[in-house]
Parts: C-alpha cells; sequence; structure tokens
C-alpha cells in the first residue's frame, strides 16, 4: 500500500516497544534502515505485511504500556510497520478508552465509580481523592491528571474498586479492593513492576472449600495454580478422555448436557459446536473473556482462581471442532486473570498438552465494553474498530478473519470438563425444564458477603440473596437489578421468581450475566439510572444511529427528569422515554443497542422514581 | 509468571488477510427467490437484497447510507423494514431476500423507527444542504424540537467548518456518519485511506490521524468523497462560496455531460453551470467507466474555463 505519513518521528523508546513485539524492522519501507542497496526499486510488503494488520492492537498496547500515551511519531512508526493507513490506525486508536492519544502520566488510577462502587462509597472515594489528586482527568485537559473514572472494573464484589497501571520498561497492574484513599496513593507513588493484588482470588468465593461445588470446586485449593497440582486433583482427566474417545463422542456429550451460553445470549452451546465441527477449512475457536458487563465479575473469578480448568478446556472444544488456532480476549483490566491465563497456556504448551488441540494466543482488550460482543471482538482481534458487524452470517459460518468461527463465553467453557466426566445427560439432569446445570452468580450492591455463588438452576433471587447473607447497608430492600446493566430491575415483592431463563422472562427480566444487586432503601434509584445511562452513552461505538444517539438522549432526557425540567410536559417526555427506547430496541445493529433501555423501563415500571417533585 | 505485562507474544507469521464482510452475495447464483412484500408476493433474482424487492414491489424506501456503487454498511437504519419471525426490525439495504420471506415496510413499528432515526439525526447535525433528508422528515412526521437541541439542552455535532484548502470544505456539523466518504476514499473506490471514523459513540467523527488538516494527510483531492456525501458536510469549495454569497441557485442550473479532456481513460464529465460559469463537476453514478467516481483533474481541474480563481494548488 502506498501511504502518506505525517513528518513526526518515533522516538527510540518507541520502536524499542514497537521492536520487542515484532522485530527490528528490516527494511527502510518498515521504518528502519535501508540495508539493500536494490532496496530503492524493489517493494517491500504486499500481503506478507498487510496480513498482520492483526498486530495492530497488540503494538498499540506495547507503545501504551512502554510510553503511557499514543504520540503521533508512534502511530507512524506502528503503522509503517504493519502498513496500515493512519488515519485508519488512530480510527483504531482513538476506540479504545485504556490508550491515550495525549500525553498522560506514566502512572494512572483507574476508579471505579460505576453502579456496584456507587452503591458502596465509590463517590466518597472519587471526592478524597479529588482532595489530593487534583480533579479526574478527561480529554482536552491541559495538564494530565493521575487518575481517571472508569467504568466497571468487574471487582464488584470488592467495591470500591480501582486498578493502577504504570507504564515503563517494567510496567505495573496494582489493584486496590476495597479502596481507601490511601490505599489508591500508595499504589500511585510505589508502583511495583508485574502484577499486585494484596487479596487472593478466593476472597471472592464465599463458598470456597465446599467440596459440592463443581465450577468453583477447585478455587482456593493447592491444586488450583500449578499444572502438577492441577493434575492432582483431577485435572486433565477431560481432556485424556476427550483424546481417547474421539470428537463424535465429545459432540455428543456436549449436546446431550444441553449447556446453552454463560456469556448472555443463552444459545445452545452444543449447536455451536456442531456447527463449527461440520465446517471445513481453517477454523478458529474464541474465548469471550472480555467480562465487560456492570456487575459481572464470574468469568475473573475462574480465570483467576481454576485458569488451568479454562485452558483444559479451550484445548477440548479445539480438539473438538478441529480448530486451527484459538484465541483468549480478555479485557485490558483484567490483569491477573491474564498473568495466569497466560502461565496456564505456557505450562500445557511445554507439557504438549496442546499437540491434538491448537495453539492458544491471548489478546488484551484496550477499554471498550463493546468489545465483548462477538463480532465487535472479531473487529478488534483483526486490528479494525470494534464495531459490530450485522448478522446474518453468524459466526459459526463468517467469524473471526471471514473463517467458521467457534465463540464462547469463559463460564461456558468451564462446563466442559465436568459434562465429559459425569456425562452430559447427568449435567441435563440438573436444573429445571429450561435451564440446565449448575450456574454461577455474581453478587454485589447491597448483600453482607458479596462474591460469585455456584447454585443449582432452579435457585431463586431470593434464595442466592440470603446464600450471601442478606440484604446489608439499611437492612431494606428497595429493588435488586439482574442480569447486568442491561438486564432489569426487581421489586422487593418478586424475589421469589426462580433464576432461570424462563423464570427471568416471565418477570420481564434476563438472566444475562447472572447478576443479583441489591439496593438497600439508603441508595436513590435515579442516580443509579443515571449512571446506567451514562455508561451506555459511552460505551456505544457510535456505528448505527439508533444507538449512538439514542443512548445520549436517554441520558439527556432522565437528567431533564431528575431536575423537573421539562421539554413540555411530565407525559410527554415519558412518551418520548418509550420511544427512544423502542427504536434502540428495534433498528440497533447490536445487543448493546437492543438492550441499552431495558434497565430504565424495567425501573420505571415498577418505581415511582421521577414522579415526585424535585428542587 | 511475572513476565506480565511484557507484551504478548502472537504469532508473527500468520498472514490471515481479512475475510470478507458480511454483504451482499454474490447476484445471479441459483433459483430466484419469491417473498412477500406489503401483502404481495414479489420474485427477485438469488442474491437481491429486500430493498431491491421493495424497489420492485414499487415501495419507495427511504435510504442515506446505502449507495449502490458501495458496499452497504448498514448504519443509518432508516431502511429498516419489519421481517416476520425476527425479534428485531432488519435493514432493507443488505438483508439478503429469500424465499418465503413476509415483509412489512410501512408498519407502526417501522414508521416509528424511521421517524425516530430521522429525529435522531435532526436533533444533532445541521440537515439544511441535505434535502432527501429533510423530505424524509416530511414523510415520517419528523419532529427535532422533541430533544431541545435549539435551546442547547441537547448535544448536538455542531462545529466550525473546516476549510484547509482551496478545492473544497468540510462542515462535520452536517455529518450523519454514514460511512459513504470513508468507503470512497478506502477499497471502495480510490484506495487512498487518507480518512477513517475516529473516536467511539457520539463522539465518533471522520478524521484523518489526529485530524491533521487534509494537505497534511493521505488525501489525493479526488474528491470522490465529495460525490457520495448525502448531506452536504463534504461541499466544492465553489459552491461553499457562491452559497455564502447569497448567490447559490440551483432552479438557476443547468447540467451537461462531456468528456473529460485530460487524458484517455474517458471519464464522463457532468458540468453543473450557473450563469453560464462551471459550479461544479459531477460523474454519474451508472457510467460505466466512473461508477460516479473522478480524480482531481476531472473533478477540480475545470476552474481554468472560467478565467480568474485558479483552483487546483495553483503552483
Amino acid at each position: 500500500m502506498d501511504l502518506h505519513f505525517t513528518s513526526d518521528r518515533p522516538s527510540d523508546d518507541e520502536i524499542s516497544a514497537v521492536d520487542a513485539l515484532l522485530g527490528p524492522a528490516v527494511s527502510r519501507w518498515a521504518g528502519g534502515e535501508r540495508s539493500d542497496p536494490a532496496e530503492g526499486q524493489t517493494a517491500v510488503g504486499g500481503h506478507r505485511t498487510s496480513g498482520r494488520r492483526h498486530l495492530l492492537l497488540p503494538v498499540l498496547h506495547a507503545v501504551q504500556w512502554r510510553v503511557g500515551w499514543i504520540s503521533r511519531g508512534a502511530l507512524n512508526y506502528a503503522c509503517r510497520r504493519l502498513d496500515v493507513p493512519p488515519a485508519e490506525a488512530y480510527g483504531v486508536a482513538s476506540f479504545y478508552d485504556m490508550l491515550s492519544m495525549e500525553p498522560q502520566h506514566a502512572v494512572v488510577a483507574r476508579v471505579c465509580d460505576d453502579i456496584a462502587c456507587l452503591a458502596r462509597g465509590a463517590d466518597e472515594l472519587c471526592s478524597k481523592l479529588e482532595e489530593s489528586l487534583g480533579p479526574a482527568a478527561h480529554s482536552g485537559q491541559r495538564t494530565p491528571s493521575n487518575w481517571v473514572r472508569s467504568p466497571c472494573l468487574g471487582l464488584c464484589e470488592r467495591a470500591p474498586a480501582v486498578l493502577v497501571t504504570g507504564a515503563g520498561e517494567q510496567p505495573s497492574n496494582c489493584v486496590s479492593a476495597p479502596a481507601s484513599p490511601s490505599s489508591v496513593l500508595r499504589c500511585i507513588r510505589f508502583p511495583a513492576p508485574g502484577v499486585s493484588d494484596r487479596q487472593p482470588a478466593e476472597v471472592s468465593v464465599p463458598q470456597a472449600g465446599d467440596a459440592s461445588l463443581d465450577l468453583l470446586r477447585r478455587i482456593g485449593s493447592s491444586g488450583a495454580l500449578s499444572l502438577d497440582g492441577y493434575r492432582a486433583s483431577g485435572g486433565l482427566s477431560a481432556l485424556r478422555l476427550a483424546l481417547r474417545k474421539g470428537r463424535d463422542w465429545v459432540l455428543r456429550e456436549v449436546e446431550a448436557s444441553r449447556l446453552v451460553g454463560r456469556g448472555g445470549a443463552a444459545f445452545p452451546t452444543g449447536v455451536k459446536w456442531r456447527a463449527v465441527a461440520g465446517a471445513s477449512g481453517t477454523k478458529y475457536l474464541v474465548c469471550n473473556a472480555d467480562e465487560s458487563e456492570p456487575g459481572t465479575f464470574k468469568d475473573r473469578v475462574l480465570m483467576e482462581g481454576d485458569p488451568f480448568a479454562i485452558v483444559e478446556a479451550i484445548a477440548i472444544a479445539s480438539y473438538a471442532t478441529e480448530c486451527e488456532r484459538a484465541y483468549v480476549y480478555i479485557r485490558g483490566e483484567y490483569p491477573r486473570a491474564t498473568e495466569r491465563l497466560r502461565f496456564a497456556i505456557a505450562e500445557f504448551e511445554e507439557a504438549g498438552l496442546l499437540k491434538s488441540a491448537c495453539p492458544i494466543e491471548i489478546r488484551r482488550g484496550a477499554g471498550a465494553y463493546i468489545c465483548g460482543e462477538e463480532t465487535a471482538l472479531f473487529n478488534s482481534i483483526e486490528g479494525y474498530r470494534g464495531e459490530p458487524r450485522n448478522k446474518p452470517p453468524y459466526p459459526t459460518e463468517v467469524g473471526l478473519f471471514g473463517k467458521p468461527t467457534l465463540v464462547n463465553n469463559v463460564e461456558t467453557l468451564a462446563n466442559v470438563p465436568r459434562i465429559l466426566l459425569q456425562g452430559g445427560s447427568d449435567f441435563a439432569a440438573i436444573g429445571t425444564e429450561g435451564s440446565r446445570g449448575p450456574k454461577l452468580f455474581c453478587l454485589s450492591g447491597h448483600v453482607e458477603r458479596p462474591g460469585v455463588y455456584e447454585a443449582r438452576f432452579g435457585v431463586s433471587v431470593r434464595e442466592l440473596i440470603d446464600m450471601a447473607g442478606g440484604v446489608a447497608g439499611t437492612g431494606k430492600l428497595q429493588a435488586v437489578l439482574v442480569g447486568g446493566a442491561a438486564g432489569a430491575f426487581l421489586a422487593p415483592n418478586e424475589l421469589d421468581a426462580p433464576f432461570t431463563f424462563e423464570g427471568m422472562r416471565a418477570v420481564g427480566a434476563t438472566v444475562g450475566s447472572a447478576v443479583v444487586m441489591p439496593f438497600d432503601d439508603s441508595v436513590d434509584l435515579a442516580l443509579i439510572l443515571l449512571r446506567i445511562a451514562e455508561f451506555f452513552r459511552e460505551e456505544s461505538c457510535g456505528q448505527c444511529v439508533p444507538c449512538r444517539v439514542g443512548t445520549v438522549r436517554q441520558d439527556e432526557l432522565l437528567q431533564r427528569l431528575r431536575e423537573g425540567r421539562f421539554i413540555g410536559s411530565m407525559d410527554q417526555e415519558r412518551a418520548l422515554l418509550q420511544d427512544i427506547s423502542q427504536v434502540m430496541r428495534d433498528a440497533s445493529i447490536c445487543g448493546l443497542g437492543h438492550t441499552a433501555a431495558s434497565a430504565v423501563d424495567s425501573a420505571l415500571a415498577r418505581f415511582p422514581i421521577f414522579s415526585r417533585s424535585h428542587p | 509468571m511475572s513476565d506480565y505485562p511484557t507484551p504478548d507474544a502472537p504469532s508473527l507469521t500468520i498472514p490471515v488477510p481479512r475475510g470478507p464482510l458480511p454483504s451482499t452475495p454474490d447476484r445471479g447464483a441459483g433459483p430466484p427467490v419469491t417473498l412477500e412484500v406489503d401483502g404481495e408476493a414479489v420474485t427477485v433474482p438469488a442474491g437481491s437484497t429486500l430493498l431491491d424487492a421493495c424497489s420492485k414491489r414499487g415501495v419507495d424506501t427511504p435510504t442515506l447510507c446505502y449507495l449502490e456503487t458501495l458496499s452497504p454498511v448498514n448504519v443509518c437504519r432508516v431502511c429498516v423494514v419489519e421481517l416476520e419471525g425476527s425479534r428485531t426490525l432488519v435493514p432493507a439495504c443488505s438483508r439478503p431476500a429469500a424465499e418465503g420471506m413476509v415483509v412489512s415496510t410501512d408498519s407502526e413499528r417501522v414508521r416509528l423507527s424511521r421517524r425516530m432515526v430521522l429525529e435522531f439525526l435532526s436533533s444533532s447535525n445541521d440537515v439544511e444542504t441535505a434535502p432527501e433528508l429533510q423530505e424524509y422528515m416530511e414523510r415520517y412526521g419528523a419532529d427535532p424540537e422533541r430533544y431541545g437541541s435549539r435551546n442547547g439542552q441537547a448535544a448536538t455535532q455542531a462545529q466550525p467548518t473546516k476549510i484547509d484548502n482551496e478545492l473544497y470544505v468540510r462542515d462535520y456539523s452536517k455529518c450523519i456518519l454514514c460511512y459513504k466518504c470513508v468507503e470512497a476514499c478506502g477499497v471502495d473506490a480510490q484506495n487512498t485511506f487518507a480518512i477513517a471514523v475516529a473516536g467511539r459513540g457520539f463522539e465518533s467523527h471522520i478524521a484523518t490521524e489526529f485530524d491533521v488538516p487534509l494537505p497534511d494527510s493521505a488525501c489525493v483531492y479526488c474528491g470522490n468523497c465529495i460525490g457520495v456525501c448525502p448531506t452536504g458536510a463534504l461541499m466544492f469549495k465553489s459552491e461553499h462560496d457562491l452559497r455564502n454569497a447569497g448567490e447559490w441557485d440551483e432552479s438557476q442550473q443547468e447540467t451537461t455531460d462531456t468528456i473529460c479532456p485530460y487524458c484517455g481513460v474517458g471519464c464522463t464529465l457532468t458540468l453543473h453551470t450557473q450563469d453560464n460559469r462551471i459550479v461544479k463537476a459531477t460523474s454519474p453514478l451508472d457510467q460505466e467507466v466512473t461508477s460516479g467516481n473522478l480524480c482531481i483533474k476531472g473533478r477540480f481541474g475545470w476552474q481554468f474555463v472560467g478565467g480568474g480563481k485558479s483552483g487546483s494548488s495553483g503552483s
């Protein structure tokens, strides 16, 4: 490609960050020195270079982690190396929250002010930080700040949560949760290379050690974090069994289990596996670990607490469907899960356990909720903006790099070893008619013991809250958000609804990512709704009109309702809100737009939130 | 185990070209397809879209981001129709027609979505120079005043016009983000890749790298982006200047088709004249040589005809 560049040059640090990933530039075409005198007459590039477009996000990550931001010179160099037009690369880089296009401090605290943290002191934490560090960073600021407000970090059970990231030759990640102003300041002032989190993964699993557990059984045990320990605790037997009994047996067991996807869409897993197994040619597997739904942290806990089990499941799935390569797309805000999975993959590789499966590669997201949508995720891996594609065609036909692709959520995969070891029909016998198997639930907000809980499908919302020690805070329940920010609010008299696909549907809610977030009666629900509206406004990719503008208009309208500043009458405003909700649900491209009004709609239908007069 | 976050070590050696994006399938492969549009059976060739089927049925479907010479991106959603069995509405411009489909193009749901899309756009953008959009607004009764954009209560795309060269201006307060210019600048026509969508959400916008001015970018001034822009956000400087002076008057304009005199390719030029002076040049979309595209010479090289103002670079 004949590319045009501005005259900005990369710094030595930027070059070395990119070269550490791609190797040194071999020609002047790619931003290096002219090595071959004939270079002026021959071009270097073509498919060999442009076929590396998928390395764009890893390269941008490398620069961000080394220098703390992406300068014009760095972008130019990345583009030369990968043969990507700078305008397109800028479009990609500016899509992600964790990539900065302006100079920034090397160490930045990402302070979650999303709903779960909001219910547990995020506001107070933010105002304390404001006192000691000045106002939070926002774009276009002349002097950058050391801290920024962040959407949900997936640490809801340890709210309020903060992730402090530090760029440099030895990057740092410090998780502080529950965070205090002093713990955040300590992380900022003394960044320790690598990943630091003072709490072990099992603090998020109040049931840890209970022998009757399925999915959470190994978390916190000595077998969880080394390959030998994993093997000793019964790990790898499912993979061995699969290899002995063959692909078709695996597919049949997964079908018989009647397992459906645990990421939110609830598509039958066996149908997906069968479709991809039946496709010919190159195929890919993607483990969707971009868990970003506010209130959701089950996948993080699985990856941190039992990483070898996830890798084993990926190996089984790629063996059964004959995939050529597996990608784990994990959100950029999950440093410990990334580190542990990477270690587990390396151990599997070294032990030769991926020989019958396929290579597994980790790809990190960079702060974009939408990349959890499977087709947006493909675009993100391929080096394009994380914009969802139109469906059909579905990923099992046209997926990653245009090839048939098996996409499974982390928790979905975590069920696979059990299904093989105890039989698909045994799995299917658990739960209810429409919802089979064990299930993980994310309890946060006002419960006494927040965390990931395992229960059998059929358990009610009330039972789940009781498992977590009941309603915390004032002890008086006001409302429960179920399914996530894209889910629905339930009133206290609806708690006996079983948390199953059919049970939730009956009360106008969804299982979603199995969030259960109670709010006590001291919480101003209007503020929670405004935060949800703000979340969707900020996370909309901006591709289609209904969602790009609808999420903004919804947010504006809720603010007007809160302030009692109507355009026309209250009734006209409520009618407008319904119109906005309907066009987003009916005409958006993807699930983000379809569900961006769900929680707001459900709350307004149940609670008199904006009907009182306001100051 | 403590190697995080050194860069991941992805495989550097798998040259994986980007796969085909979801788009319309090949035309003409397979038997014709019969479906029902607004209660009447329509038969279209295999590979047709619902938009084709609607046209065949005589239904006029509004479109903004669709153009027959570009790959459908189906982002504006103004063409959505109701498809029996589908939970959501579907975009007519890109949904392949299939045997037995039952489609409604004027149901309450369809009308509401179309009206809302038009309200969303007109409450965010200046639609002054977008006659098609205005006509659709009238058709669907869109009322942009419901959002308070007039009195500053609603976010808009209002911003100063970018005038950084002598050939064309960019007024992104009029940009509805239809992606057409990006497609025309990229693989659908010019392969220059000077512009792309940057940012996210409502902040998404068409940009060069780091929003540098056009003369610092890869732009080759073919003007093919102007040719596809549905709202006048991209405009000939000549038209922009005449409009500013209050002299632009389309009712007084004539068009004349001719062949571009610059090289041997033989592109059809449509010269738009007002008061016997050329005010802009376009090329017909259905012209087999150009498909509506031109180069800098054909698009802007006519300015010598009128004498006086030199447009193209003046070097």
